[in-house]
């Protein structure tokens, strides 16, 4: 049994194995955009992360729940704002753009009261419930989209496929009350309206920033709830590669020590 | 064979002796995210600052409030407890000596992690010991009205948090510095 | 364990007073140092010690996740969040155990199929075989179960489908399938009573499947390893002592196999996954398509060829249930598929039905893939009720060697200038 046959066995397992993740392509070819992110040297940018989040701020987070997130993530190491030298300065300025939003709690007298978020919250659900959140958006319940981008088959082009897939619908199709007709949407009616519908609707305030248009409004939030998905992927990354720098090495070592153990050996 | 028999066993030793080497580093370097994946997440750190109201605080009450899952006491003592706590300063009992003035910012609020030094029981506000401060009922430590140990086997005063006033009835526990902290930096 | 007498000899007092009252020296002297281990294994056969890395690891990492995650139907998916966010390199430990089940699999279906080629299930290694078959059903549990607990959409769903299975008993004795349904979800459908239950048996199975590898591993050790050749040791000059090596070469292998992992749980972590399973589980609603593990999706595959339910479910278990018999429905003389033409034609066959079928049950049970599907079952029960023990009885083998030390000497090109030893 040669490295020839063990090579062509891998082979067809590989073949084997790749079967699953081809079998569940969406029906209508999505785009695709180039994240900084791909690839296993893709890092996040956080300029673009930092953008995101403020159009999740401004538009997306009147319905959708990010709840398995917390505003000190931003602050944090793994974080858009992270500024190593002294983390002071990204959780003051992270304070700066929380400020003004109020999360429920109790007082001391156990009554329900509406406080200032902190950076230990975690991000503020727009809906009490699920019940509220239907009432609120026509029988539809906004999906928490904490890990939306490893949660749809195509991930962060999928998402953006979504965002700028709104079209008028084809005459031929007839729209369901309250639906809006989106390209790349299973079935084509979803129950989000276009959320971001025109250039300049968020307000890039960061010096250097692009043009606020819809597609790179589109394209940084996908970032930024790709960021969201998979906070660690950077660690993630960087620690792959000297895993696997290291495993060359001792395999390596090894090869020369089976090399020798056995050279005396007929096999 | 061109190498001499020695000089043959000693570079096959040192593959072999590499290969040990390196495998062992490598398991110990894959411990660490196993051993360290068991001190406290990112979660537990972030829940650090605990906002009390002092305003309903009446003299002489102690409130018990909760800091990273611990109890920490708020005593707001009157002008009798302040006297006993400036003469406990001088007393031959202490075995933690630390002024009273390091121990708090202003001498009406005193502001303790409520965990007996000793071992870790909560020492008992109801039952003020012997020096009318607390008295630790799992092995029976007494507390002055600082919070120092002055009986028993508790080897460490009550602890003071970090703690900063962001208001004359409002502090926030977990932030700004120790009053120890602060007075050092005065007389320094 | 071996059977055989030992070659352990104490040197010094301690070794000496510990011998004769816990002889765990000797016991690893010549169960692994000086095991006597045929010198012709190739590297198909250092998957039995890839696996045992494989359940090291997949126990390990189960139990530090243990310690993090919440077996309850509302806190399941949030517990699993906090895992990959806030746990110090929980990340890193619920990857390395989900992408771990995945070379689990991938190791134990070479592992099966390379004793199926060189015929290691045949006497005197039938019990050895048999503790194979269930340690891989124990396997399949355990996974199953582990997959059900980060309660998602494909967790409910597939467990909600999976305990269905049983519910196909109702065509037998009306009543008889519900009831075991309700028993085994302990509600009318998957909830929280079944969470903790799948968590409290997915943490327990790993243990037996450690048992299991133990009796496994000394049922290996009576007879010896069978090997590439098939035939029998004849003494020492066919064996090497296990370590040095077989253990460089085992290392050698593992160190290679730890590469392939890495690159999953580093740079792809969740391909082998399924989207879906970011979905937080919805009883209300199921995704458009239900696909099981890959490593599940042949025995998907023969749970759908046919139309009838309680056929397919009998079928899926039955397609198991046959490796039980392998070591009596091979009638051949010879083990090793390597001298038998004939059989290995079969052989080659058998391993693309089987990836055909992973390849159908991954597709809707419709046109060519079900199709594929059909005959991929069909072949897949033929292998082993017909072509074994007939091909077995007709097939002239080729002629065997002498013995292991002269097919090596031949396989290198010595035989005609050292003719024997």
């Amino acid at each position: 049994m040669k490295i020839r046959s063990m090579l062509a066995t891998a082979g067809l397992l590989l073949a084997a194995l790749a079967a699953p993740a081809l079998a569940s392509e969406s029906e209508v070819a999505l785009k695709t955009a180039e994240w900084s992110f791909d690839g296993p040297f893709g890092t996040y940018d956080a300029a673009q992360i930092r953008r995101g989040f403020q159009v999740y701020k401004d538009v997306c987070a009147a319905c959708h729940s990010l709840k398995y997130v917390s505003y000190r993530n931003l602050s944090g190491p793994q974080g858009p704002f992270h500024t190593p030298a002294d983390p002071k300065l990204g959780e003051d300025a992270v304070k700066a753009l929380i400020d003004g939003i109020e999360v429920p709690d109790l007082d001391d007298a156990g009554e329900p009261i509406t406080r200032q978020a902190r950076l230990s919250d975690p991000f503020r659900s727009p809906f009490a419930n699920e019940k509220a959140a239907r009432a609120a958006n026509n029988g539809a319940n906004p999906p928490d989209l904490s890990v939306m981008v490893k949660a749809r088959a195509g991930g962060a082009d999928y998402l953006y496929s979504i965002l700028t897939g709104y079209e008028e619908a084809p005459g031929d199709v007839v729209m369901q009350p309250g639906m809006s007709y989106n390209r790349f949407f299973a079935g084509h009616q979803i129950g989000m309206p276009q959320p971001i519908v025109s250039d300049d609707q968020v307000t890039y305030t960061e010096p250097g920033a692009p043009k606020a248009s819809v597609d790179q409004m589109a394209r940084d939030v996908t970032a930024f709830l790709a960021w969201a998905s998979e906070p660690h992927m950077e660690e993630r990354k960087r620690m792959g590669l000297s895993v696997l720098l290291f495993l060359a090495f001792l395999a390596a070592l090894l090869y020369l020590s089976y090399q020798r153990i056995w050279a005396d050996v007929e096999h | 064979m061109a190498h001499s028999p020695s000089e043959t066993v000693n570079r096959r030793d040192f593959i072999y002796i590499m290969s040990a080497t390196v495998s062992a580093a490598g398991a110990a370097v894959a411990a660490w995210p196993l051993i360290d994946q068991m001190n406290p997440s990112a979660a537990a750190q972030a829940l650090s600052s605990t906002e009390v109201d002092l305003s309903a605080i009446q003299p002489g009450q102690i409130v018990t409030v909760t800091w990273r899952k611990q109890p920490v006491f708020i005593r707001r003592r009157t002008e009798k407890e302040i006297a006993e706590a400036h003469e406990g300063d001088t007393a031959s009992d202490l075995k933690d000596p630390q002024p009273d003035a390091q121990r708090v910012f202003k001498p009406e609020w005193l502001v303790l992690v409520g965990i007996c030094t000793h071992l870790g029981c909560v020492p008992s506000s109801q039952v003020r010991g012997d020096y009318d401060g607390w008295f630790c009922p799992c092995h029976g430590s007494h507390y002055d009205t600082s919070g120092r140990i002055r009986k028993g086997p508790a080897p460490k005063n009550l602890a003071v948090p970090n703690y900063e006033f962001v208001s004359d009835t409002k502090i926030v526990i977990g932030e700004g510095k120790t009053p120890a902290e602060t007075s050092k930096e005065h007389t320094a | 364990m071996s059977g055989g007498h030992s070659t352990y000899t104490p040197t010094n007092g301690f070794t000496k007073w510990l011998d004769s009252r816990l002889p765990l020296i000797r016991v690893m002297n010549d169960n692994v140092t000086n095991f006597p281990t045929p010198k012709n294994l190739n590297y198909w056969y250092t998957f039995g010690a890839i696996l045992t890395f494989c359940l090291a690891v997949q126990l390990v990492t189960g139990i530090v996740l243990a310690m993090h995650y919440v077996a309850s139907a509302d806190k399941a998916f949030a517990s699993i969040e906090y895992i990959m966010r806030d746990v110090n390199y929980g990340w890193l430990i619920r990857y390395v155990h989900m992408n771990g089940a995945s070379m689990f699999f991938l190791a134990v279906y070479v592992h099966m199929f390379r004793g199926l080629y060189y015929g290691s299930y045949k006497a005197p290694r039938e019990i050895l075989w048999i503790l194979g078959v269930i340690i891989y059903f124990l396997m399949m549990a355990t996974a199953f179960l582990g997959y059900t607990l980060p309660w998602g959409q494909m967790s409910f769903w597939g467990a909600t489908v999976i305990t269905n299975f049983f519910s196909a008993f109702d065509q037998v004795i009306p009543g008889l399938g519900s009831g075991v349904l309700e028993w085994l979800r302990g509600d009318f459908a998957v909830d929280d009573a079944a969470v903790k239950r799948f968590f409290a048996l997915h943490y327990l199975l790993p243990f037996v499947i450690a048992g299991v590898v133990f009796l496994h591993i000394w049922a290996l050790h009576v007879p010896g390893n069978n090997n590439p050749t098939g035939i029998d040791v004849k003494g020492p000059q066919d064996t090497v002592p296990f370590h040095p090596y077989y253990t460089v070469k085992d290392g050698f292998a593992t160190a290679i196999f730890m590469m392939l992992f890495a690159v999953f749980v580093f740079y792809a972590p969740n391909y082998l996954g399924h989207p879906d399973n970011y979905v937080e589980a919805n009883p209300l609603v199921t995704p458009a398509h239900i696909v099981p593990e890959w490593y599940f999706l042949p025995f998907y595959a023969i749970l759908r060829a046919v139309p009838d339910k309680l056929t397919g479910v009998l079928l899926m278990f039955g397609a198991i249930g046959v490796l039980f018999f392998v070591p009596w429905l091979d009638w051949s003389k010879v083990r090793s598929a390597s001298y038998r033409p004939v059989f290995r034609q079969f052989f080659v066959l058998f391993v693309i039905a089987c990836l055909a079928l992973g390849w159908a049950g991954a597709q809707p049970a419709e046109g060519a893939a079900l199709l594929i599907a059909q005959v991929g079952t069909f072949y897949y029960f033929i292998f082993f009720i017909f072509i074994m023990p007939v091909v077995g009885l007709w097939e002239t083998p080729r002629k065997l060697p002498e013995s292991i030390a002269k097919a090596v000497l031949a396989k290198n090109g010595h035989a005609a200038v050292q003719p024997a030893q």
